[in-house]
Parts: C-alpha cells; structure tokens; sequence
C-alpha cells in the first residue's frame, strides 16, 4: 500500500516537474516516460498483490478529524492493473504521438495528474477521499479536453462534460451521504457497517447509477461522451474511453457490491436495463456516425451498457445466493472491463495515427490507408476483430462469459427476472451483432477501398513509439482472448472477495480450455480455436497461391459498363450504414430521407439528405435546457434592482420565516 | 441576580427599542443622526451594565466602543457629510410615517411571541434580551427598507448592529462578543466607505476618481 501511494504521488510529481519543464523541447518525452515507468510499476504491484490480504493506510490529509483512508483488495487491485496498464500504453504511444502536439503545454501538466486521479478513486477508502479524488479526475480530464480548445466545437464539449460531471458528482455525493447515515463518519468501513432501509437503499443506488452512470456513459446520460472523449488529444482519448469509463464502473461495482451491503433482487433491475438500453442505442448511434474518433466514442457507451448488463446479473444472482453464478457474472463483467480497456486503447492509438498522417478524422474523407499504413492498419484490424466479439479475440471470451451468465439466469426464482434477461440477452446480441458491423463500415471506410482525398493519399506511417503501444495492446488482445483462463483465475479473488463465490479454478482444465460454471455444461478453448483460424487460413492461402497463379495482377475495376467512375462511387461509411438506419434508426431515431432530383434537362446531381434526430437530446435535455433558459430570462431583471428592492427581499424573507416560525413553530 | 439588576437591564434594551420608534418616526436627517448617537449611548450603558453585573470586565471595551466609536465619531461624520452634501433641508420617506410605525408594532409583537416561546429554557434576562434585540434589528431593518437617502440606511444598518451587540452581551457565555464588536464597527466604517463610493458611481458612472477630476475640470 505505501508504494502504490508513494507511485501516485510520484505522478503528482511528475505533474509538477512539467510545471518546470513546460519551456524545454525534452518535456514531452520526460513527462510521457516517467509516467510509463510509474504506470509499469503501479500494474505490476496490482498484477501481484489482488491475491493478497487488503491493506489499509491513513493519512493525516483531507478533513483533519476524518483523514485520508485508502485501502488495497482485490477489487482496487484488478482496476489498479486496468488504469495502470491503460496509462502505460497511452504514455508509451505519446512517446512518439506526443511530437505532433501543437500546444503541449495543455497537456502536459494535467496529464500525469489524470492517471494519479484516477490510481487515487480505486484505493479511496472514505467518502472525502473518494469524492476529492472523483472531482480531480473530473477536473483534469477536462482540462485534457480543452486542450485544442482552439477548434470549433471543444468549448461546447468542455462545457457539456462539465455540467454533466457536476451532475454525477452531486449524486454520488448523496449517494455517500445516505450511504453514510447521519453519524458522520464516512470511512467506507463505517458505510459497510451501516444498513440502510430498503427505501433509501434505493434511492442511494438510484444516486450511485446516476453518479456513476454519467461518468461511465449510460443512456440517457451520454450526452458528453461522444462530445468530449473526440476532442481531446488520442491518447487522451484513448485514457478517458478505455480507463475512466472503468472507473466509473468501479465506482458502481463498490457501491453497490461492497458499501451497500446484501442486495436485494430489485437492485439488478437499474444496472440490466440500462445496461440492455445503453448496450442497444450506442451502437446504433456508430453506426449512424460518421467521425472516427465519435464511432469509437459510441461504441464505447455501448461496452459499457455490456459491463452493467453483467454487474446487473451478478447483483440479482447474488441477491438470490447463487454465489458460483454471481461470480461468473463478476468476473465477466471485470474481464470485459480489462479487454475493453485493451482494445479501445489500440483503436483510439489508430485513429490518432490516421488523424497525424492526414489531418482528417472523417471516415467519408479517408479510405485505402492500409496500402500506406500496413502496420498500424493491422493492428486496428485485430482491435476491431476483438471488439466485434469475434474468436480467437479477447472480445469473444469475455463476451461468451456474459451470455453463460444469461444462460444460467433461468434459475433465479423471481419472474420479473426470468423474463428480463433474456430480452436483455437479446439486446446484447444485437449490440454485438451492430458492433461487428459497425467496425467493418470503420476498418472499411478507413483503410480499404480506394483513397478519397489527397490527404489521405499523402499519409505516411506512424512512429515507432506509436506502432510499438498498438502492437502490444493488439497482441495482447490475442493473447488474452487464447489464454482467458490465466485472467480469469487473476481475477478470482475480486469476484470472490465481492459476491463470496468463485468460478471453477481455470489453470487444472486440461487443454487450457476455460469452463464457466461445469464441464458438462459449456466450454471454450481459445488455443483450439485459434490453431484451427491459422490452420485453416494458412492452408486455403496455400491452396490458392499453390494451385493459382502466385503473382499479383492489378487491372482496371468492373465499371458495369459505366465508364469513368469517380471514387465517390464506391461505398462510403454512410451507404453502409443505410440498411441498419433503414430498419432501426426509422425507430429509434426518426430518420428519414429524402431525395431531391434536378429536373429533366438540368445537369445538377441528385442529392440524397437523412435526417437524424436524438430522442435522448430531443425528450430529455432540450427540455432541462430550455426551462433554463427561460427561468433565467424571467429572473434576469432581478439583477438590476435597487439597493433597498434587494434589502426589501431579505426583510420580507426574514419576516416571512419568523411568521412561520411562530405559527407552526 | 438581584431584581433590580435585571429592571436595569431591561430599561435598558426597552429603551433601545422605543429609540428605534423614534428612528422610525424621524423623517429629518440631522435629528436622525442625533437619534443614532442615543441609540448607541443607550446601548453603550446596557453593555456597560451586563459588564458590571456579569462581572465580565472585557464588556467594558465593548461599551467605550459603542459610547466613542459609533455615539460621537460616526454621528460627527455623518453630520459633515450631510451638511456638505445639503442634504440636511430633505425630507424623505418611501412608506407613510404611520404605516411604518404599525408596521413597527406587528414585527415588536412577532418577535416577542417568537422569543419568548424559543427561549423558554434561558434565563429570564437573556429571554428578554434576545427578544428585544430581535426587534431592534427587524426595526432597523424595516428602517433600511423605508428609506431612500443612503445616509438613513447606513443609519437604519448601525441600529441593526447595536441590535445584534445587544443580543451577544445579553446572552450570558456568549464567547467573543468584544472582537464581533470591534469587527463590525469596522464592517460600518466600510460600508460609510462603500455607500460613498456608490454614490459617486451613480453620479458619474464610475468609482475611478479620476471621474472626479474631469469633472471638475483638472487636468494632468
């Protein structure tokens, strides 16, 4: 415990140093690389120690009768080695990325206070603590995002993320504050100890799932995410995607797992339906989009809609004391958490890669880069290949284990519950199924085809710096998704430390095949798989290259007889969306198009418009937003008044509590 | 404590309160100021007596205070201005005379109720006290309200003051009354400061005194 603090103050440091250094052309490499050292260190002490008994420290910090608690378990450990290796991978790409920055002053400084932040919320272990360490990651990953506040649009991102933080902010802090009781004691200690009646229990995990479901990305409280998580700096981006959203669901997983004490089964139903809800709409909301960087975003609200789904199951399996199915819900729900944090990094390392070497981040403007970035185009592939759930990636595995967990759900004995998951295992399948198409239009669009514009024609390759972080985060992805069994056993001690129950020990499997709840039952071997995928492709490329010709034949494209086709006659990333926007977004967001056709004899091209409108904007916030905008307009002349008006408002508010006082007093 | 120590002190706060009717009614500058400066002497012989029968001889200093800093300096300083000014002819008020001694006697009779039912476990002194300190403040308060001229709300806000010293030296234990004293006498000097600023804001616009200067026609 002291050395992970000692670590994190070590990135405060870090943070202060660029303070010092922010003139020197040497900055950016010092700050990245220390904050690689520092993250290495910090992932392998959590890689290490998550077996081990929980250790505690206080400092004499904070609120001088209350301290600062911070705590080392499982849970803390498992998320501990996700940020962590999520920051190595981010600093050992902005090694290289970190060049091309024109304002690093902007990041620099906020940078290794972001990673320290975040370290700081998972080992919290008082509400003050908690809350400081929540609002500093808030604070600084906005200021990370207001790093090219030059460009249209950041400002507006900047300021969405910051209501919306505040808003999760103010209900986690209720949520602690009911947790917590009247006493004033707000060690985490205290709040396990303190039962909440079954009233305000809901409304404290109502408070948490807005708290933590906002920072996280739940629909309907996305609306910064898909603004915010583009505009920073990629490997911003990459952290605030595939690291903060975890912390995020750490903070749900601890409150309502650890500091609320026995569920209830009722307590599942927020996480499962907005988790199916979330998992569905955002990425369907890709698939819609157009802006790589924004198609990421969306799909990362739709893995954390799957990250809830299955935190929602092990609350409902451990309410009914199924604690091997609770377990299994857990671990899938933390080994989705790692492989996301996995795949989103290398995906967002890919896009900044492109956005480098063509200073576009439309997918409509790129196309046929993997001619001139085979390697990074490589690894996007696998990191599409994982996130669309598909073997022998890490994206199947865990996924796999989310629907044994739906499988086993027949056994709970509420109805309610025996009806509700399976529609939300429909939803899930058809997320993934969206999701696989949605990064065949992204990997398509982006890197195959035929170039669209001179930009992407001039794009050259990334650095080694960049090249090496998206290889081993791909590579990982791989391996991961061949050897699950090895995380899953890592991961034990925190399902077990949280729900008192435990998967079948994964490493005595012979053949290294992995079984979620009994071998009879249901079993997956990656290495199998895996070996088939390369044995199979390995020998139909034989095949054809022995049998055909080896030689590779460039010709002219089939034209159908049109001749001169231009590149804007092949397919772009929103004619491959149009069947799914045809069938699902007529629904869920009243698209529509229309055709405008020139008439007879006039050489104008024919336009296709559509039109997209968001329910969520539409029925939730344009609402909040104009009664705001109202009231401050109806109380806007009160700004103007007089001296004695603003003393007459206070006499007649102190007579009129008086009067009250003494009448009903 | 002896009964006619406690006839003391309430004479004492009484008289506060009837000063802050006399305020009320007062409509001239220059009488008002003279009000002022009886008001803070009426309440610089309470303190002094809560010294001398609580046997907290730091209440003294609290009492010199009331008696030196806002009985004669501050009246003496207002007067100047006023007469600088011309404004001691005016006659202003925003609410007829009558409605606002009415008005007076309800807030009197509320605090009253209101104190008297809230304290029921103090001593019979601080019950009293605390009940007519409320009323000096709403009196000063509705005073505030009243008035127009800046002078008789800076005024209107020194009686609340002497109100709320009332209140702290009334209530036995009370720790730091004297330097809440001293802090507000220092609060006063910055509003006499800060309504003087005001004003030459709403004449010229501006708090930059070289406003002024142009004004006058100076140059640099």
């Amino acid at each position: 415990m002291p050395t992970v603090l000692a670590c994190i103050a070590g990135l405060f440091g870090v943070s202060a140093l660029s303070l010092i250094l922010i003139r020197q052309r040497a900055a950016a490499p010092i700050v990245y690389g220390a904050c690689l050292a520092i993250s290495l260190a910090l992932c392998a002490i959590a890689v290490l120690s998550i077996g081990q008994a929980p250790s505690q420290t206080v400092l004499p910090l904070g609120l001088p009768w209350l301290g600062a608690h911070f705590r080392l378990d499982p849970l803390a450990c498992a998320f501990l080695a996700i940020i962590n290796f999520g920051g190595a991978s981010a600093s050992l790409y902005a090694l290289g990325y970190g060049r091309h920055e024109a304002e690093p002053r902007r990041v620099l400084p906020f940078y290794p206070a972001f990673l320290a932040a975040m370290n700081l919320v998972v080992v919290a272990a008082d509400a003050y603590s908690f809350l400081f360490a929540w609002e500093l990651m808030s604070l600084a990953s906005w200021a990370l995002v207001m790093a090219h506040h030059r460009q249209a649009k950041t400002a507006y991102a900047g300021f969405v993320y910051l209501i919306m933080a505040s808003l999760g902010t103010f209900a986690l802090l209720f949520a602690f504050g009911l947790l917590a009781g009247a006493h004033g004691d707000y060690t985490f200690e205290a709040i396990r100890a303190h039962h909440l009646a079954p009233g305000l229990a809901g409304l404290a995990l109502v408070l948490a799932v807005v708290g933590a479901g906002s920072k996280a990305g739940l629909v309907p409280l996305h609306v910064w995410l898909p603004l915010a998580h583009p505009a920073a700096p990629s490997h911003v981006s990459a952290l605030m995607s595939g690291v903060m959203t975890k912390v995020a669901i750490y903070a749900f997983i601890r409150i309502a797992f650890d500091l609320m004490g026995t569920p209830a089964w009722w307590w599942s139903l927020p996480a499962l339906l907005l988790g199916g809800v979330t998992a569905a709409i955002g990425v369907l909301y890709a698939l819609m989009e157009t802006d790589l960087k924004r198609v990421l975003a969306y799909s990362t609200i739709e893995n954390v809609g799957i990250i809830f789904i299955a935190a929602g199951l092990a609350l409902a399996f451990k309410a009914s004391g199924y604690a091997g199915a609770a377990a299994l819900a857990l671990t899938a729900a933390l080994f989705h958490g790692l492989n996301h944090m996995l795949f989103k990094s290398t995906l967002f390392f890919g896009a900044g890669t492109v956005i480098v070497a063509t200073g576009k981040q439309d997918m409509e403007q790129l196309g046929g880069l993997i001619h001139r970035m085979p390697v990074s185009s490589a690894a996007f592939l696998a990191a599409s290949m994982a996130i669309s759930a598909l073997p022998p990636f890490n994206g199947f595995a865990s996924e796999w284990l989310i629907f044994q967990s739906i499988l086993v759900s027949p056994q709970l004995p509420q109805m309610g519950l025996k009806l509700l998951v399976p529609a939300i295992g429909v939803l899930l399948a058809l997320a993934a199924a969206f999701a696989a198409a949605c990064f065949v239009r992204a990997f398509g669009t982006t890197y195959l085809g035929r170039v669209r514009t001179d930009a992407a024609a001039k794009a050259i390759e990334a650095d080694r710096w960049s090249l090496a972080a998206m290889l081993i985060c791909a590579a990982l992805c791989l391996a991961v998704g061949v050897l699950p069994g090895i995380v899953i056993d890592w991961l034990q001690p925190a399902a077990t430390a949280l729900v008192a129950g435990h998967m079948p020990p994964q490493a005595s499997i012979p053949w290294l095949s992995i079984v979620p709840v009994s071998a009879s039952r249901s079993s997956y071997n990656g290495l199998l798989l895996f070996g088939f995928v390369v044995a199979s492709a390995s020998l139909a490329a034989m095949t054809v290259h022995r049998f055909a010709s080896r030689t590779v034949r460039r010709a002219p494209f089939w034209d159908c007889g049109y001749p001169g086709l231009g590149v804007v006659a092949q397919y772009s990333a929103t004619s491959l969306a149009q069947p799914i926007r045809r069938v699902f977004a007529t629904v869920a967001f009243a698209a529509q198009e229309q055709v405008e056709m020139p008439p007879p004899g006039d050489k104008r091209p024919a336009v296709l418009r559509r039109f997209l409108r968001d329910p969520v904007w539409d029925f939730m916030y344009a609402p909040i937003a104009s009664a705001v905008g109202t009231s401050a307009t109806l109380l806007n002349h009160i700004q103007f008044l007089t001296i004695r008006r603003y003393l007459s408002f206070v006499f007649v508010a102190l007579v009129f509590l008086l009067v009250f006082l003494a009448l009903w007093g | 404590m002896s009964p006619l120590a406690f006839d003391i002190a309430h004479m004492f706060a009484g008289g506060l309160v009837l000063v802050s009717f006399m305020m009320l009614y007062q409509d001239r500058l220059l009488p008002l100021i003279n009000v002022l400066s009886l008001h803070s002497l009426l309440l610089a012989l309470s303190v002094a007596w809560q010294a001398n029968v609580q046997d907290k001889p730091d209440l003294y200093v609290t009492a010199v205070i009331a008696l030196g800093f806002k009985s004669i300096i501050i009246p003496m300083a207002l007067r100047r201005m006023v007469v600088r000014m011309e404004l001691h002819r005016e006659i202003e008020v925003a609410v007829g005379t009558g409605m606002t001694m009415l008005l007076g006697v309800g807030l009197v009779a509320l605090s009253m109720d209101l104190m008297l039912r809230v304290t029921a476990g103090a001593s019979a002194l601080a019950r009293e006290d605390v009940a007519l300190a409320l009323s000096v403040v709403l009196l000063g308060l509705l005073m505030m309200v009243t008035r127009r001229n800046a002078v008789s709300q800076v005024i209107g806000f020194m009686s609340i003051e002497n109100g709320l010293i009332l209140a702290g030296t009334g209530a036995r234990g009370m720790p730091l009354v004297v330097e809440i004293s001293v802090a507000f006498s220092i609060l006063i000097a910055f509003i006499v400061i800060g309504i003087f600023l005001f004003r030459i804001r709403e004449r010229f616009d501006t708090v930059d005194l070289h406003a002024l200067d142009r004004f006058r026609g100076e140059r640099r």
